[in-house]
This record gives structure tokens, sequence and C-alpha cells, in this order.
């Protein structure tokens, strides 16, 4: 298929406005509207880091068929202020429409495309509502265009924004859509209605998803330190664990974090922490401690534009050297790096699972335009691999690191009659006592890696790689983690069908299957969001693979598939 | 019941850690005896340390954490079940050095935990620096020309973050230590004790402290917060021991 005949399904919406005006709700909402149309959406959000003023940029790209990734080219563009309209003009398409507040109309007669003015602030006025309910009035007129009747269109507002007055803000869009009716403006001819709603879809950004995927799993304590791009899933846990028996701490620090999750989980209760991947490096002694005390914490780590402060509110793949690597000292780990929301799910509840199953610490790594961004989902727990714990038959005496077959010593928490469960950061015997006795530092360090090499016997119960495409083509794009998205869709658009290979599982790492997958391949081209092809230098460590290309982006911001398409066509 | 494990005692022969190890192994021995402690529900945890070596000394459930980090550790064990009566061995250099700020929130949660502070005033085990509690002038081998710092007074900190019970002991009294302990483990909610550990090795003050130290008399008012800043804060010949405040207050693990 040529581009041309695919971009008679994409359409791309735009809403801009400075922070506060409530950006990310609205486009949060359309994309609901659009999957209660049946739509496939994508919806990525960017923002500078600050808390009013800036520029706020929701865009949501929707299809029939399934979308993986945004694009930057719109048909629409609802902006609250000129400044919004401005910074986007270079990215409209030839017949795209901008819909603006009146006030900002005059700076933009230049724009090269339709600009409709739309009396925002008056409508609202009218309305006696609040200012933030100006993208509305956009909403109603841009439904014109998507061919939704008026009746449909006053249904399904009404509908998605009941939490904030369904009846009024279905009056706003009937202004705007009105305003687009006497205009009598352009309408897309492929229609909207008709089409069944997504039954059991949601629109979940990866944040979610995983707090999801915790809870599926049972998880009892979240612990985390708030910091951009993880604290959405602190937010959206507090606020799910209203009433269940999942409680949401926020503690001085991330240090505290993570040693509060080890001693939950030392007093046998599932606990898991979040935070940005600077956080994770203040949690790196305790992470460390969780390795040699065998504790069964999950940390949630998303990727962020580093080195230390670096691009806050911007996306990067520039930690999984560091992320695989955690901690002081060898030992086992697990660390899965989903490329959308439903992995994330299952990641999430893989991960503490498996945590608890082998008595290790394990890590859900994704990154900033994971997390924020939401796309249409099924999230199916029932995919979730169960396991068991191995506990104490309270028989003789008990030792918390008793040697075993497996590694895996049974569990006991404390509040167990006639066991004296003792753990330790310190080097230590099977009963708990530090030790510094070296035949025992050697044979405690081989049973926690035997327990590592139990989990590799594993790897085909889950999605370790995937491969998606042409699987019998000679030529692989490489990658792992969000820039899936943006290749899978871009992969729509390539001059000819190629293998695309995503690695999800890091450490431990499916060398057999990696290797497999890449056996016939001629042309190798590894994509990644970072200056140093991470994955590349693990794919070689692992296989002895040298990808043949390497496309990397670091400027913070995600690939776009139509720009990802080009640059691999060039390569094929 | 056997409160000891096979460990060998590592401690510098003559070290009131063990002392304050006795007087623990007795405060449980009759809180159990009297019905107020089932042994299982107990956690003793500890940083690291001379101090933290008492886990290994203990057939309890231990827990030793990372230097620093034990008050959010046992934070984490008395909220994920709080029917379990938590113990925090600590040391001047482990909480009011590399974990200040989890001491501080602690208190101010007023999480039920007990927290022992061994107060030698050096860091013993890396052999004799200056802590934050160490007089102005300490002469450690990192500090050759005498420490600049003023010591902190933990009582007066713990205190103004709103610990629900503040005391003060010393080690070579046993059975004035072991009381204050079952007071601190049987008090709901946070609950301090400095423990006064002369190090034998690198501070020796056990012959001040030996004649230097006095009660607080029996009708202190021991609910009075500014009575017992004021008195916590005294600068005088004698060290005050005792409870200088105990309150009762809703505890985190109740209010999560």
């Amino acid at each position: 298929m040529t581009t041309q005949e695919h971009s008679q399904t994409v359409r791309t919406i735009g809403i801009g406005g400075a922070a506060g005006d409530g950006i990310r709700e609205a486009g949060l909402r359309l994309t609901e509207l659009f999957n209660r149309l049946g739509y496939q959406s994508f919806l990525s959000f960017s923002y500078p880091s600050i808390i009013r003023g800036g520029h706020n940029f929701s865009r949501l790209s929707i299809s029939k068929e399934k979308i993986y990734s945004d694009h930057s080219e719109m048909d629409i563009l609802i902006a609250v202020n000129a400044e919004s309209a401005r910074l986007h003009l270079g990215e409209m398409k030839p017949d795209g429409i901008i819909f603006i507040e009146q006030a900002y109309a005059e700076e933009l007669k230049d724009a090269g495309v339709r600009v409709i003015p739309i009396p925002m602030a008056d409508f609202v006025k009218e309305a006696n509502v609040r200012p933030i309910a100006r993208t509305t009035t956009g909403l109603g007129a841009f439904a014109f265009t998507a061919g939704l009747s008026l009746e449909k269109t006053k249904e399904l507002i009404s509908s998605i924004f009941q939490d904030y007055g369904g009846d009024i803000n279905a009056t706003l869009a009937e202004k705007g859509y009105l305003l687009a009716e006497k205009l009598n403006l352009p309408k897309w001819q492929e229609g909207t209605e008709g089409s069944p709603a997504n039954e059991k879809a949601i629109i979940t950004d990866a944040n979610k998803a995983i707090g999801k995927g915790l809870l599926a799993a049972g998880l009892d304590f979240y612990i985390s330190y708030p910091m951009t791009p993880a604290s959405s899933l602190l937010t959206f846990l507090a606020k799910e664990a209203v009433g269940e028996k999942l409680k949401t701490i926020q503690p001085e620090d991330e240090i505290s974090a993570i040693n509060m999750a080890i001693g939950v989980t030392y007093a046998g209760k599932k606990a898991a922490v979040g935070t940005a991947t600077g956080g994770f490096a203040l949690m790196q002694e305790a992470f460390s401690f969780a390795g040699i005390s065998e504790s069964p914490i999950v940390a949630v780590v998303s990727q962020r534009q580093g080195p230390a402060t670096g691009v806050p509110t911007n996306t990067s793949q520039s930690d999984l050297q560091f992320v695989i690597h955690s901690g002081h000292g060898e030992f086992p780990r697990i660390v899965i790096a989903p490329g959308d929301s439903e992995e994330a799910f299952l990641a999430a509840g893989n991960a503490l699972n498996l945590a608890w199953k082998y008595q290790m610490p394990a890590i859900i790594l994704v990154d900033k335009q994971l997390s924020e961004s939401s796309q249409t989902s099924v999230l199916d727990s029932s995919k979730i691999i169960q396991n068991e714990v191995k506990k104490w038959n309270n028989e003789g005496e008990y030792h918390r690191y008793q040697f075993t077959e497996d590694g895996v010593s049974p569990f006991a928490a404390p509040g167990t009659k006639n066991a004296a469960v003792k753990l330790t950061s310190y080097e230590h015997d099977e009963f708990g006592i530090a030790t510094e006795n070296t035949e025992l530092v050697k044979k405690m360090t081989d049973k926690r890696f035997k327990k590592g090499e139990m989990r590799e016997k594993e790897l085909s119960l889950y999605d370790t790689v995937k491969v998606y495409g042409d699987e019998k083509s000679d030529t692989v794009v490489l990658f792992w983690g969000s820039p899936k998205g943006a290749i899978l869709e871009a992969s729509k658009y390539l001059k000819k069908p190629v293998k695309l290979v995503q690695i999800l599982w890091m450490e431990p790492f499916d060398t057999d299957r990696v290797s497999k997958e890449l056996a016939n391949a001629k042309n190798i081209i590894i994509i990644e969001g970072n200056h140093n092809s991470q994955l590349a230098a693990l794919l070689r460590e692992k296989t002895g693979v040298v990808p043949n290309h390497k496309i990397n982006r670091y400027d913070s911001k995600p690939f776009d598939p139509m720009e990802l398409a080009k640059e691999i066509d060039e390569l094929l | 019941m056997e409160l000891s494990t096979k460990a060998k005692i590592t401690w510098c022969p003559g070290c009131p850690n063990a002392t304050i190890l006795v007087a623990y192994r007795n405060a449980i021995t009759e809180l159990v005896n009297e019905g107020k402690l089932n042994v299982e529900n107990l956690v003793s945890a500890a940083g690291i340390g001379c101090h933290g070596k008492i886990t290994d000394y203990l057939n309890t459930n231990t827990f030793e954490a990372l230097h620093g980090r034990v008050v959010s550790s046992a934070t984490g064990i008395k909220m994920a079940n709080p029917n379990l009566n938590v113990v925090t061995f600590t040391g001047d250099g482990d909480s009011l050095s590399e974990g200040f700020t989890h001491l501080l929130h602690a208190a101010e949660r007023n999480v039920g935990i007990s927290v022992f502070l061994h107060n030698n005033e050096t860091f013993a085990l890396t052999t004799g620096q200056a802590t934050f509690l160490s007089p102005k002038g300490f002469k450690g081998p990192s500090t050759p020309a005498g420490s600049v710092d003023e010591p902190m007074n933990p009582l007066h900190i713990m205190l103004a973050m709103g610990a629900t019970f503040v005391a003060r002991t010393y080690a070579l009294n046993i059975p004035g230590t072991k009381n204050i302990m079952k007071a601190a483990m049987q008090h709901k909610g946070f609950a301090f004790v400095e423990i006064i550990q002369p190090c034998i090795t690198y501070f020796d003050t056990r012959e001040h402290y030996n004649s230097s130290t006095e009660w607080l008399p029996e009708d202190f008012p021991r609910t009075d917060l500014s009575a017992a800043i004021n008195k916590v804060r005294e600068i005088k010949e004698k060290t005050t021991l005792g409870i200088f405040y105990q309150v009762q207050k809703p505890t985190f693990e109740e209010k999560i």
C-alpha cells in the first residue's frame, strides 16, 4: 500500500492552548468520543515543565484500522490562542482547517490554510461556564466536519462530559457545530457514523495500564514520590485505591519509598514503587538490597530525557543500560520493557507475579511517550500468568534463605508461629545471620543465580520477543519500547514489507529467540530513542549480532511515523 | 524462650551494646511473661553500624536494613502488618547523619514503631570519625583538628517533629534501660529512646556517665510538651534520664 492510500484512513486532530486550559482533558474526551464510534485511536500529549501558561498540545490520530502512533500532519487544529496555531502551521495538511478563538484569527490571516474563527470566549460567557470549556466549542465545529449529525454530536458530548456538566458542554458544542454548518465547511468523505462501538476497548495510557496490571496481580501497596513522567501512576492509583485494599503512600523521597517497599514485602504484602529514571538513580542501593535480601519488589521506571534533570517532560530511551545494570553487586532481576499500553498492563501483572515466584526484584521500564500517550487498548487480565508463591510448611526451624534445588527459599512473614524470619542486607547464612565465610558467600551467590537460571527456563511462556510484518523478509527492523508505535505505523507506508522484531524482555534476555528471529536477516536496522544505541550494545553482548544500520533520535521527542518511514525506506 | 542465636558476639569486650542487648532480651522476656507480647509478632530491625549487629544475636524476627534506612523499612513493615511490634535499633551515624529525613518524617507521621538510638557520639564501626552528635572539637581520624559541628540534640528534634513518646536512658543501667524499652514497646505511636552508649574503644565516656546521670522526678508532667522541650534542652552537670513526654495520637498505620 502506498502512503496516499493510507492517509485516506488516518485523521489527525490537534488541540492546543496554554497550561491550565484543559488541553489534555479535551484530548482524552475526544479520544473517548471516537472510541464510542468504533475508531482506533492514539493520543499524545506534550507540555513544558510549568503549571500555567506555556504551550500544551494534545494530538489525536484516529483510524478504522489499528493505529499505533499519532501522526504529525493534521487535518484539524483547535487552538484557544494564537501561539498554539502558529507553532503547528507547518504541520497542517493542505486542506486542513484551524478552528481558533475569534480574538486571535486576525493574527493568522496569512496562515496558508483555512482558518475559522469561533467566538469561543463569548460562547462560554453566554453559557456562564469557566473558560476551560472553550475547547468544547471547537470540538462541536470539528464534529460537523467529521460528518456527525448534530443529534449524535450532542448525545456524545453530553455523555463524555457527564462529570463536567454534560448538557452545558453539549450546548457549547452545538454552537460550534452550527457555526461550521453555516459556513458549509467540507465534510469527511468516509463518514463517521454507523461503526460498532469498541465494546471491550478502553482508552488508556501505559501508566494507568500498569496500575491496572498491578491491581490485577493483587498489589497491596504502591509507594511513590512524584516525578514526571511516573506521577500519573501515583495519582491514578491514589484515586483508584479509594475503597480498595490497595494503599498508596507518598513518602519523603525515593530512597524511603523503596526501603519501605522492602519492609512491606518482608511483612508478606505486595509492594511496588514507581519513579522516573532520575528517581530510580536514587533507589540504586536499595534495589541492590532487594537483590541480596530476595525481596520481591516491583519498580515501575519511566524514562525521560536526561542526564540529570534534563528535559523533564520529554521522552527518551537513554536508560536501558542503566536500568538493566541497576544496583551494585551481582544478582538476578527481571526487566520488562513494554511497547504499548496493552503490553504495559501484562508486563505489570507478570512482573509482580514473577517477583513473588522468584523472590527477586522486577522492573517495568517505560518512558514518557508510553506513560502519557493514550491509545485504544483491550486489557485482558486472563492473559496475566499466575504463579504460586513458595510458602513455608511450618516444619522444623525456619530458614529464610534455605538452600533448595531451584534456589527459591520457602517464604514466611513475621507473625508466623515458631519462625524467626531474618532478613538482612549483609551476605548471610541460611538462617539470615551475617557471614564473611567465603564458602558461604559463594554458595549464597550461586543460590540467587540459580533462581535466575530457573527463570530463564520459563521464557517461552512469555512474549519476550514479538514479530510483526513480513516474517519472511530478510530485512529486519529491530526495536524496543515506545518507538514500537511509530515503527508499526511507519511500516504501513514502507516501499516494501519488512520483518519487524520487538524485544520486550531485557533481563533475562531471550538469546535463543532473538538469535532465531535474526538468523536469516541480511539487513538489520535498529531504531532507538537514544544516542548510544543501547539495545544494539545489549544485542551484541548477548547474541554477537551487530546491526547494519542504526536510526537514533535523541532530541527528546518521539519518532514520527511518516518521517521514520522515509528514513527506513532509504536503508532498504 | 531462647532469644540467643549461635552467632558469635563481635562487639568489643565490655561494649555497652551488649548491655543494651541484655536489657532488650529482658524486656522481651518480661513482656511475654506478662502476656503483653507474642514473640512471633515482634520484629527487631536495625541499621548499619556497631548497633546493627544486634539482629544477629536475636532469635526473633529481624530486619537488618541499609545504612540510614531502617526507619523507612520499619515504617513499611508496620504499615503492612499493624499487628507487629516493630522495634528499630539505630545509631547516631545511622539515623542522624545518613537517614535523618526518614527519622524526622516517621516522628511526624507518628508511625507506631519504637526507635532505640544507640548514641555513642561517634562512627565506631568505621573507626571513630565524628558524627553530628559528637561534641564540637571532637578529634577523630577525619577531624584531627577537631570537628566544627555543634552536636544536635536528638530528643529536642524528636519533640519538635511530633514524636509521641520521648525518653533517654543509659546503656550501663540495665534495669532502667529495660523498663524504658518496655514502656516504649507498649506505647501506641512513635516512641523514641536515646540510649547513651559509651564507645569504649573510640570515645570512652563511661567514667563521666557512671557518676553523672539522674532520673526525672516521678511527678514530671509527661504530657506537657513545653516542659519536655525545656527539660531536654537543659545544660547541666548531670544528664537527665527517663520518659520526658508521652501522649496518645492517631498513628500512621491507622490513618492511611
